[in-house]
């Protein structure tokens, strides 16, 4: 290699060390602000300020949900199996809400302590399968893929 | 290994040596295309929870590892043209770039109109989401600079660079769903563990990502090739070759 490409392919190593390096440190000294939802653990432990807007990810805890007699008012507990927090939430739900699915919920806590919700999202697993295999895993007790909480908590 | 770019990087040896690779893969590309869309669409089974709407998946998995796969195609020739200064690389970092571009558009599209019906929204700022928009802004901004100068050679230094630069982008996107809560879901398949996929719907999917695999490939040969000629315009060879082919 002749020295003037050696020179050059040194400019390339460290252009590509040097700017990782860089964003590595920026993405490590935003890493808070970079998740995309609070686990119901994490407002336990108050790393949350009372009165913020923030989003509240989590399983919908089964058998929890409530709709009121308004009709379109849903209460439900949400968990990461450690903690756990009451939601309530005005509106319409996304398809995949249900009982056992994780979902990421924005909105406020209030004076008693419930998370009042102005978006509900559903949060889709990685599992893919049909329904008789789905069905097949239910029946021999196997754990139900979509309740597997790994995703929910980081 | 410095021969071996010297001689298959000349013009003139390109051009000679991928005309057999453009024409196979482009025939392998249709036969993969039809069995893999064929067996997503109609063969593999519903999903137990988003029914029919999840065979966007054929077409979306696919097309973001491509977003990835074309960007280190494109960095790795930024490296050969910057440091070697071989003309055919420099042309294949403007090449790849529109493809990856194309690539990137599409998994952003189809993400957002599966996220409508299942997350219940179009868009949301996570990690991966963002990540991925910031790999089409990459794209741009290489296909922008390989061209903004009066001198293709200049360009194709400047776009390299920021291509070389860009790359720190690729294990971001890769990593966000797990070093991050995200909305967008993990890995599925491109991890350690077993798939978390029936290998009913695993075998189209893998099928549809090679399928797209060697139709980039086969693009990224019929457009460098083009280029190539246009570049070379007054090298002896290409008269020749305009000569016999028309």
């Amino acid at each position: 290699m002749t020295p003037k490409r050696k020179q050059r392919l040194i400019f390339v190593m460290v252009l590509i060390v040097g700017f990782g390096a860089a964003i590595g440190l920026a993405l490590f000294a935003f890493q808070k602000n970079l998740l995309y939802f609070y686990s119901p653990s994490q407002i336990a432990e108050s790393e949350v300020e009372a009165g913020q807007m923030f989003r509240l990810g989590g399983l919908v805890v089964e058998g929890s949900v409530v709709r009121q007699s308004d009709g379109i008012t849903t209460e439900f507990d949400l968990t990461d199996t450690a903690g756990s927090i009451k939601v309530s939430y005005t509106g319409l739900l996304p398809d995949l809400f249900r009982e056992g699915q994780g979902i990421v919920a924005q909105g406020k806590i209030n004076q008693q302590g419930v998370f009042v919700a102005q978006e509900v999202l559903a949060k889709h697993d990685e599992n893919y399968m049909p329904p008789e295999v789905a069905e097949a895993l239910k029946a021999t007790g196997a754990k139900h893929p979509a309740s597997i909480p790994k995703t929910t908590i980081n | 290994m410095m021969q071996f770019i010297h001689k298959y990087g000349s013009p003139k040896y390109f051009y000679q040596w991928s005309y057999g690779w453009q024409r196979w893969l482009t025939v392998i590309t249709v036969l993969l295309l039809g069995f893999g869309l064929y067996q997503g669409f109609f063969v593999a089974p519903p999903d137990y929870q988003q029914g029919e709407s999840y065979r966007i998946i054929f077409i979306h998995v696919p097309a973001a590892w491509m977003s990835m796969f074309v960007y280190m195609v494109m960095a790795v020739s930024g490296i050969v043209a910057l440091v070697w200064r071989i003309k055919v690389a420099e042309i294949v970092i403007g090449e790849s770039a529109v493809i990856g571009a194309s690539f990137t558009a599409l998994a952003l599209i189809t993400g957002m109109l599966w996220g409508k019906p299942m997350w219940g929204t179009y868009w949301v700022w996570d990690a991966r989401l963002t990540s991925e928009l910031v790999l089409l802004f990459l794209y741009f901004g290489v296909i922008a600079l390989h061209g903004a100068f009066e001198d293709p050679r200049t360009g194709a230094k400047a776009a390299a660079i920021l291509a070389i630069v860009g790359i720190i982008n690729i294990p971001i996107i890769k990593y966000s769903v797990e070093w991050w809560s995200t909305l967008h879901q993990p890995a599925t398949v491109a991890k350690f563990d077993k798939p978390s996929m029936h290998i009913s719907m695993l075998i189209p999917l893998l099928v549809m990502a090679l399928a797209f695999k060697t139709y980039f490939m086969a693009l990224l040969f019929a457009r460098t090739r083009t280029e190539v000629l246009a570049r070379e315009k007054n090298a002896s060879w290409v008269k020749e070759v305009v000569e016999q082919e028309s």
